[in-house]
């Protein structure tokens, strides 16, 4: 387990993930997730409108893109949280339309919240069962006898505060959720998502709001996510970030995936550059001080 | 002089009373729904109404006997959780709130209409469904008790009744709270969202506790009426207010809150009564009549909940702790 370490461990990365050549929609070796014509408008405004994308099996892939590419519609797609237009898609080959929200999580598929969903009054070690999957003791008529449940939930305390030790929220774990920091909230969202044993874990903004210091640490927690056999998914902003850690990119503007590749490849697209900056972003404007464009400009000058 | 003797029996009285423990009952069910599951359910005065006039019409009209007039009411209070249920659990929580307040004013005019005069009694209710019950009664016929607390046989019985179910609720709703069941409940009361990603279907937990809630506020509705008739006047809004006041007295997401906040607030309640009413007989208030001293009572009991609310939010069982983090 990769414990703090500094940052110059660079990461395993996984490649080989796609047929042919990378370009929008390109075939994967071997998918977890295939979408089809997924279409999502509000009003006059389409959202999301993608033809095909597979994401790869056990590696982590980022879903890049401007403000308002719809890359937070998507993910609410892909969890049952929104239904598209038209469409279709399937998770580990069993076809997610129409599928309710609890239920694609049943099947091994859990997402995190942009805007942190800490349950604050319950708390942490609370907050870790309630991600245990399949209780006896959920059930209203079962729920009380409580021999019934009792050995499972002990079972499923151990688990809780392993995976709290894990991620060094032991010390917390008789305390509501409500006086974690936003930074703990977010680890605490990742730890109970694992709770379940996911296959898929889809993280909205892991880093938003992150204080640097925890970023390290949040970092090597996606990473042993992988290492552990789970595939990652995740929105995110800070581009160091995602070439640090991702194996796969997608790209999205305008609701349409516009690239996709390896990390360091992908920046280079001149679709992504058009993305970001516009397609005219050589012509003189005057200045720009607009944050993705000077992490891309960041990001160019590095590669060069 | 004022006979501050009797005054104190009677607010004695209420601590016990079927109707102290019709309102504890009411307000746990309150508790289930508010405190524990953030279900804004204004309309327990209707479930109680569907538990009174349930048992009341099947014994009178139908004739059944004591359990089955007990089913009807208990069936017919799920019927009515399912019907202000479906379309609303799956909105936001304030839906839910206007839906149950309007649907217990309809059932309330239904019941108070002419048109079902023959089965409803409308405006003037009914009676004369309490044998069943009376004939259930083990106490030999006499008079028991000392003090205040001297009842015949039957004012016991529906005492010790009344009492043993609200014990058993109370109970019943501690064992679900510490269970995995109650966990998923407090959870859906603080984000319903983060549960759902966690693959728990919450639209069906909102019903159980929507179904589980409104069945307690029937059987308190029960409670109610055996120590008098059934009147649709009984059963308005101001009902649920009552309740919600007790609610918030003892706790919200407490046990013990709502039992203890319906005894305080009865006692209270009745203490106030015959002290203002004694005392504009005795001619402490010239400038009051008898008719506005029985409005006095609501106003101190309304400034009792305001103080409340501002020195002791959390209610008299709730935990100080979770106040610290309310938003």
């Amino acid at each position: 387990m990769s414990d703090n370490v500094a940052p110059a461990s660079k990461p395993v990365k996984t490649t080989g993930l796609h047929i042919g050549d990378p370009a929008p929609g390109v075939k994967k070796v071997d998918p977890i997730i295939i979408a089809d014509g997924v279409k999502r408008t509000f009003g006059g405004l389409t959202a999301v409108d993608v033809a095909h994308v597979e994401i790869p099996r056990g590696a982590i892939t980022a879903l890049i893109g401007p403000n308002g590419a719809g890359k937070t519609t998507f993910f609410n797609l892909l969890t049952g949280f929104d239904k598209p237009d038209e469409g279709k898609w399937e998770f580990d080959g069993r076809s997610l339309a129409h599928v309710p929200a609890y239920r694609v999580a049943r099947m091994g598929l859990i997402r995190t919240f942009q805007l942190t969903k800490a349950l604050g009054l319950l708390t942490v070690l609370d907050n870790m069962k309630l991600g245990a999957k399949q209780q006896t003791g959920e059930n209203l008529f079962r729920s009380v006898l409580p021999f019934l449940w009792r050995k499972q939930e002990e079972e499923i305390e151990e688990k809780a505060k392993e995976i709290l030790t894990r991620f060094k929220l032991d010390a917390k774990q008789e305390d509501y959720a409500a006086s974690l920091s936003g930074g703990q909230r977010k680890l605490l969202e990742m730890a109970r998502a694992l709770m379940s044993d996911p296959t898929l874990v889809m993280l909205d903004e892991p880093m938003a709001g992150v204080n640097p210091a925890l970023t390290q640490s949040l970092l090597d927690h996606i990473l042993d996510l992988k290492s552990q056999g789970m595939t990652v998914l995740f929105v995110e902003h800070d581009m160091h970030m995602v070439r640090h850690i991702a194996d796969w990119v997608i790209v999205m503007a305008e609701g349409k995936i516009v690239a996709e590749g390896d990390p360091h490849e992908v920046m280079q697209d001149p679709a992504v550059i058009d993305a970001y900056l516009g397609a005219h972003h050589d012509t003189d404007l005057g200045d720009s001080d607009d944050e993705h464009v000077t992490a891309m400009k960041e990001l160019i000058d590095d590669e060069q | 002089m004022i006979d501050f003797l009797a005054i104190l029996g009677n607010a004695a009285q209420q601590l016990i009373s079927p109707t102290t423990a019709a309102y504890a009952l009411a307000a746990l069910g309150l508790a289930i729904h508010f405190g524990y599951t953030g279900l804004l359910n204004f309309g327990q005065a209707g479930f109680m109404a569907l538990g009174a006039y349930g048992f009341a019409i099947s014994t009178l009209s139908f004739g059944f006997p004591v359990w089955a007039s007990v089913l009807v009411g208990i069936a017919a209070s799920i019927v009515f959780a399912l019907i202000l249920g479906i379309p609303t659990l799956r909105l936001r929580a304030d839906y839910l709130a206007i839906v149950t307040i309007a649907a217990a004013e309809i059932l309330r005019l239904i019941f108070t209409t002419n048109t079902f005069d023959e089965v409803t009694g409308s405006a003037s209710g009914l009676q004369g469904y309490k044998g069943g019950i009376a004939a259930l009664n083990p106490i030999p016929d006499g008079t028991y008790g000392f003090g205040p607390f001297t009842y015949n046989a039957y004012d016991w019985w529906i005492r010790i009744l009344g009492w043993t179910v609200v014990i058993l609720a109370a109970i019943f709703t501690w064992l679900l709270m510490r269970s995995p069941w109650g966990r998923v409940i407090k959870g859906i009361r603080e984000d319903e969202d983060a549960v759902r990603a966690l693959g728990k279907n919450v639209y069906s937990y909102k019903m159980q506790s929507l179904i589980l809630g409104g069945v307690f506020g029937t059987l308190a509705g029960m409670i109610f009426i055996l120590p008098r008739a059934v009147v649709p006047a009984n059963y308005q809004t101001s009902l649920t207010f009552f309740i919600y006041a007790i609610l918030l007295l003892g706790g919200a997401a407490t046990i013990l809150g709502p039992i203890v906040g319906a005894m305080i607030f009865w006692v209270l309640l009745s203490f106030f009564s015959g002290f203002v009413s004694r005392a504009v007989e005795a001619g402490w208030f010239p400038f009051m009549s008898p008719v506005q001293a029985g409005q006095l009572t609501f106003i101190l009991v309304g400034v009792g909940i305001m103080l409340l609310v501002v020195f002791r939010p959390q209610g008299i069982f709730g935990n100080k702790k979770e106040l610290a983090f309310v938003r």
